[in-house]
């Protein structure tokens, strides 16, 4: 099914985005090879609890990122709330204050394109629960570039129009349940 | 099937940005050559479409013959998001920690560079009025997108900016009340000309630009997540060279000296609010 050995793996989230996620990270492994980028919808003006929360839970690293971090194997990198995460091409992830994105910062499409920019076909996506559109367009510029798009199953989701925007955009998905990534994904990483 | 077709494509766009690039430096000496390039791919392709051109090689022809494309494709290529007292615990680190030190100095110059349209300038040289250092300090606000310079020296903004403004001001520790420096009218607010008697604005680029000497204090907020290692490590470089003995460098909130090639010039002064400060020398 995937030609290319995935190099990385990025993640969307919105509404309903915790326990979807709660659901994933916890499960994978210390020995995960893949690094793991993940942006969920946050207010701007609050502080973000969703490393820490997650570092807790899980057996890989969580960070939430600063600037210019490199990306690393069996790391989670969390955007920061009011920025947009970007892969950058030097082994690294980068961070900017451009204007939202669908009324996003940090945005998933962005997060999304530049992963495709940067890993071509070797990346695989993952698009969650959610109440708007954000992702569609990432993961229609991950599947163009020959990556693997994952879209949870509307339903199962907890809010249905970021996964049903998803698949409007690629109907050639791979449709799961949150356990199905899981698995997925263990099975990659 | 389709994936060399990509590939192909991909790159040709990655030669045209280049070559757009290149044709902005050896034109107009705009250096964006080591911007980072997620964000210049996401601006340039934005520009492409919204100006309506075909391909990014055609912008780069306009850009060679027509003069007025370059500060449009500033308007792309410079983020220009700023507030007011962005992140308020910045600035209460500066009013509660830096302040008590800079007191014990006769005379200070303080640096704004990537001032955008001023908030951050006039963020400081409030708080200095409250600490009653304003007197004593020259502040110099650079940029190099001149639309943004004026705006920044005019000291005007929107009405419905300043809720957000009074209200980071108030978090920040703020003394005063905002609406004693600012006049409103029209949907606008006009800062006091006076907060401007200290401030010598100029065009400085951190990428081709020479040292400015003997800073006290160098705010520099989120202007190098734009840049790439390479060119970061210079920018830096260039504030280590332009701080007097144990001056202070802030940067922005997700910003790190962690991976500088001169973190070993700085030390950790507020480590939360991203302050620090020159050592050796
Ligand atoms: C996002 S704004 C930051 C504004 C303000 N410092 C803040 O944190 O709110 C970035 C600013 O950096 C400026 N800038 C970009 N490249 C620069 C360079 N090479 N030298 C100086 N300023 C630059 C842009 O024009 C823009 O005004």
């Amino acid at each position: 099914m995937i030609s290319t050995d995935p190099k990385a793996v990025v993640i969307g989230a919105s509404a309903g985005a915790l326990e979807a996620l709660t659901s994933i990270l916890p499960t994978l492994s210390r020995d995960f090879r893949l690094p793991i980028m993940v942006v969920v919808h946050i207010p701007p003006d609050k502080r973000s609890v969703l490393a820490e929360l997650f570092r807790a839970k899980s057996s890989i690293e969580v960070i939430e990122v600063e600037d210019k971090e490199p990306i690393r194997p069996a790391t989670a990198y969390f955007a920061p709330p009011d920025y947009h995460l970007l892969v950058e091409d030097q082994g690294t992830l980068g961070l900017t204050n451009e204007e939202p994105v669908l009324f996003s910062r940090p945005s998933i499409d962005v997060l999304f394109e530049s992963a495709a920019d940067v890993y071509g076909a070797a990346v695989v996506a993952v698009l969650l629960t959610g109440a708007n559109q954000d992702g569609a367009r990432g993961a229609f510029a991950i599947a163009k570039a020959g990556g693997h798009v994952i879209i949870q199953n509307p339903q199962t989701a907890f809010a249905t129009a970021m996964p049903e925007a998803g698949l409007a955009l690629c109907p050639d998905a791979t449709v799961l349940s949150l356990d199905g990534i899981s698995e997925y994904l263990k099975r990659i990483g | 099937m389709d994936a060399p077709v990509i590939e192909t494509f991909e790159k040709v766009e990655d030669i045209e940005i280049r070559l757009l690039l290149e044709a902005l430096y050896l034109r107009y000496h705009y250096d964006f050559r080591n911007y980072a390039t997620g964000s210049i791919k996401r601006r340039l392709r934005q520009a492409r479409e919204q100006l309506g051109f075909a391909t990014i090689s055609a912008m780069q022809e306009r850009s060679l013959h027509d003069e007025t494309m370059l500060p449009r494709l500033l308007g792309y290529l410079t983020v220009q998001v700023s507030e007011m007292f962005r992140d308020p615990g910045y600035f209460r680190a500066i009013r509660e920690i830096v302040v008590p030190h800079l007191k014990t100095y006769p005379s200070l110059k303080i640096w704004i560079a990537g001032c955008s349209g001023g908030e951050e300038l006039y963020s400081l040289v409030i708080l200095f009025r409250e600490e009653g250092l304003e007197d004593r300090t020259i502040f110099y606000a650079t940029d190099i997108n001149q639309e943004a310079l004026q705006i920044a020296e005019a000291g005007v903004y929107d009405l419905d900016r300043i809720q957000l403004f009074t209200e980071n001001h108030r978090k920040s520790g703020g003394k005063s009340s905002l609406s004693d420096y600012y006049s409103a009218g029209y949907g606008r607010v006009s800062f006091d000309r006076t907060l401007r008697d200290r401030v010598v604005f100029s065009d400085h680029s951190l990428v081709t630009d020479a040292v400015f000497g003997e800073m006290n204090l160098i705010s520099c907020r989120n202007v190098m997540i734009y840049f790439d290692k390479a060119l970061q490590d210079r920018a830096v470089g260039l504030f280590r060279d332009s701080l007097a003995r144990k001056g202070f460098l802030g940067i922005g909130a997700k910003e790190s000296l962690r991976f500088s090639a001169h973190a070993d010039d700085f030390r950790e002064f507020v480590r939360q609010e991203k302050i620090y400060q020159r050592i050796g020398k």
